[in-house]
């Protein structure tokens, strides 16, 4: 029962990060229909900036994360602009093509630039655990926790309550219409894919510290964000929140009881399940099978 | 002219060993050949039907296990029982991985195929994800990290003939060679048979292909199964050639190849992967003089999203157009050879 406890903690924890994973991704994959290969290189991204700022040019820790999501931002505001702009009528594979492309060529400019050995970053937060009766946690994962649904929490109101949510709604409900209402659909497809891609450099700033950074830490980033935004149903922000605290659930669960070198094959597990019996996803109301 | 340009490249590079003595060179024109033979299997899934499998590094790897396991032997415990095999010859288990392979192809192919574009592809990309940490965590099976070393290369030949074992490149090199002809043929003749129009057909449309009676399901399937067994022999092939194997087969940047040599050479072509798997497999060779690792794949990807944008189609198409043009150009309007190479 303990154990059990403890898992479900750790679940909280993952899951958290997770779910910024899925929402940016689900922003991009969901709304946008980009099959973003990419999303996994901007985790490491976030990552690497993480490092950059925090251990490299010492700045204070929280700045650095605010940094590094920023930094993310526009690194996604540039892929956007670059590369899928020109392409956006175009089929899906096509894009994926170029998605793939860009994420052989991100992933080992970041092995050319930091080299391949795991780079740590050094926490401010005290090392002693936090103990709450049978379970411990460290203060570093209670902070990353909080981040990330205050970020959770930020990006439901920017999509569900400001204008400019409203106005990315629309574009991609309707390009056409919206384009008439006087939007400009060129900035939102910019500003949409900016704000998934900051969302994935968030959880890599957040998890960098947790565990160590690496240049290939992205590909299974990419797929587990995949695997939570098939949970979810596309483009459901609420759905891909739920389906990073499920999918980190059955990492736990699958790491616990059946065997560690599992664990990240759950969430592919669950992608071939959920894709095979509810391919709209858990939580979708409307039928979007691709 | 355009009809005998195979037989010319067969003739051509059927040569290669009798002038180019360099093992490292014949070494790397022997690897490129087993993946332009994944590539064709890739090729008939993406080009033809038009579905990305983006696992398809999970039946070469399944080829090259099952072959090595076959011809090594293997005794695990499983649910109590414990199962020994003895060791078998090389082509056995070569027969094998195709055989299993192929099966895959068919498993996936049911599972996978009710779902279509970016759900297939990330069902395949799953795929091959839970088959490589399977290899990985398996350690009593496959060795895990640890490799499986000393597979034996193929024998060859029967008891009326005399045996040989293909220790040495050049004699590789002309089995790849034979595999590979061989596989162009099978496909060349498989995409002007009823069943290649009708992949072609399902590529193009899928709800009208259906109108018109073509089994969706029946025929995705199949060439699953039939890319799903030729990238098990290629895998196979790879294993008993390399005569190590480690869960690195199953390295996402294996299907990165397969895709780019396809995409570059040109989807929906017969020559399309062979060409691409040249430019690809030569290219390594080239740049390794110049610049690391790293640089080489940053190019490779540079050059695909430059393809995408400059030669959607791939070289081997855009060549034709231009030798189209100049042939044209001399008698009047010749009709487009568009539909026969499958490139509507």
């Amino acid at each position: 029962m303990d154990q059990l406890l403890q898992h479900i903690v750790n679940t909280l924890i993952m899951g958290g990060t997770y779910a910024l994973l899925g929402i940016g991704l689900t922003l991009i994959f969901g709304i946008m229909r980009i099959v973003n290969f990419t999303h996994g290189e901007l985790y490491a991204f976030g990552a690497y900036m993480m490092y950059f700022f925090a251990a490299v040019i010492g700045m204070n820790f929280f700045v650095s994360i605010a940094f590094a999501i920023a930094a993310g931002m526009i690194l996604g505001a540039f892929i956007e602009y670059t590369l899928l702009r020109s392409k956006r009528g175009a089929d899906i594979d096509t894009t994926m093509l170029i998605m793939i492309g860009a994420w052989i060529v991100f992933q080992n400019l970041e092995h050319l630039v930091w080299g391949g050995v795991a780079k740590s970053i050094p926490s401010p937060l005290p090392e002693q655990p936090l103990v709450l009766g049978p379970v411990s946690l460290s203060w570093l994962r209670v902070m990353v926790l909080v981040i990330a649904l205050a970020l959770i929490a930020a990006t439901y109101v920017v999509i569900n309550r400001t204008k400019l949510g409203k106005a990315m709604r629309a574009t991609f409900q309707d390009s056409n219409t919206a384009a008439l209402m006087g939007i400009n659909v060129n900035a939102i497809h910019t500003m949409t894919f900016g704000l998934g891609s900051a969302l994935a450099a968030a959880a890599g700033a957040l998890l960098g510290p947790v565990f160590v950074v690496t240049p290939t830490m992205g590909d299974l980033a990419s797929l587990k964000a995949f695997a939570i935004v098939i949970l979810g149903g596309l483009g459901n922000i609420t759905g891909a929140a739920i389906g990073g605290f499920i999918l980190a659930f059955a990492e736990e669960i699958g790491a616990g009881y059946i065997s560690s070198g599992y664990r990240d094959a759950m969430g592919f597990v669950i992608i071939i399940i959920v894709l095979l019996f509810k391919p709209t996803g858990l939580f979708a109301r409307t039928e979007r099978v691709g | 002219m355009k009809r005998y340009l195979p037989y010319l490249a067969l003739v051509f590079f059927a040569s290669v060993p009798l002038w180019l003595h360099d093992q490292y060179y014949l070494h790397t024109l022997v690897v490129a050949g087993i993946f332009m033979l994944a590539a064709m299997s890739l090729n008939l899934l993406l080009g033809y039907t038009g579905q990305l499998s983006l696992g398809h590094v999970a039946f070469f790897g399944i080829g090259a296990y099952v072959s090595a396991l076959t011809s090594l032997g293997f005794s695990i415990s499983l649910f109590g029982y414990q199962i020994t095999h003895e060791p078998w010859p090389p082509v056995v288990g070569m027969v094998l991985g195709t055989v299993i392979a192929g099966l895959c192809g068919y498993l996936i192919g049911k599972l996978a195929f009710r779902v279509r574009g970016a759900y297939f592809v990330i069902v395949t990309v799953s795929f091959a994800e839970v088959v490589r940490l399977v290899a990985l965590n398996w350690v009593e099976l496959t060795n895990g990290p640890l490799a499986l070393p000393g597979i034996p290369p193929l024998t060859l030949g029967f008891e009326w003939t005399g045996y040989v074992t293909l220790w040495g490149k050049s004699q590789n090199y002309y089995l790849v060679l034979v595999f590979l002809a061989l596989a162009y043929l099978v496909i060349k003749r498989l995409v002007h048979s009823p069943f290649g129009r009708a992949m072609i057909a399902l590529r193009e449309n899928e709800t009208l292909a259906v109108s018109v009676g073509i089994s969706v399901t029946k025929y995705l399937v199949l060439a699953a199964v039939f890319s799903g067994a030729l990238a098990g022999l290629a895998g196979s092939l790879y294993a008993h050639y390399i005569q190590i194997i480690d869960p690195m087969v199953f390295m996402f940047l294996n299907t990165v190849t397969m895709v780019i040599m396809v995409v570059t050479g040109g989807k929906g072509t017969l020559a399309g992967p062979v060409v691409g798997g040249l430019i690809f497999g030569i290219a390594p060779v080239i740049l390794r003089n110049y610049v690391g690792p790293e640089v080489q794949w940053i190019l490779y990807g540079l050059l695909m999203i430059a393809i995408v944008f400059v030669l959607p189609d791939g070289i081997v198409p855009a060549i034709e157009r231009w030798f189209n043009r100049a042939s044209s150009a001399a008698q009047k309007s010749e009709p487009s050879l568009a539909l026969q190479t499958g490139k509507g």
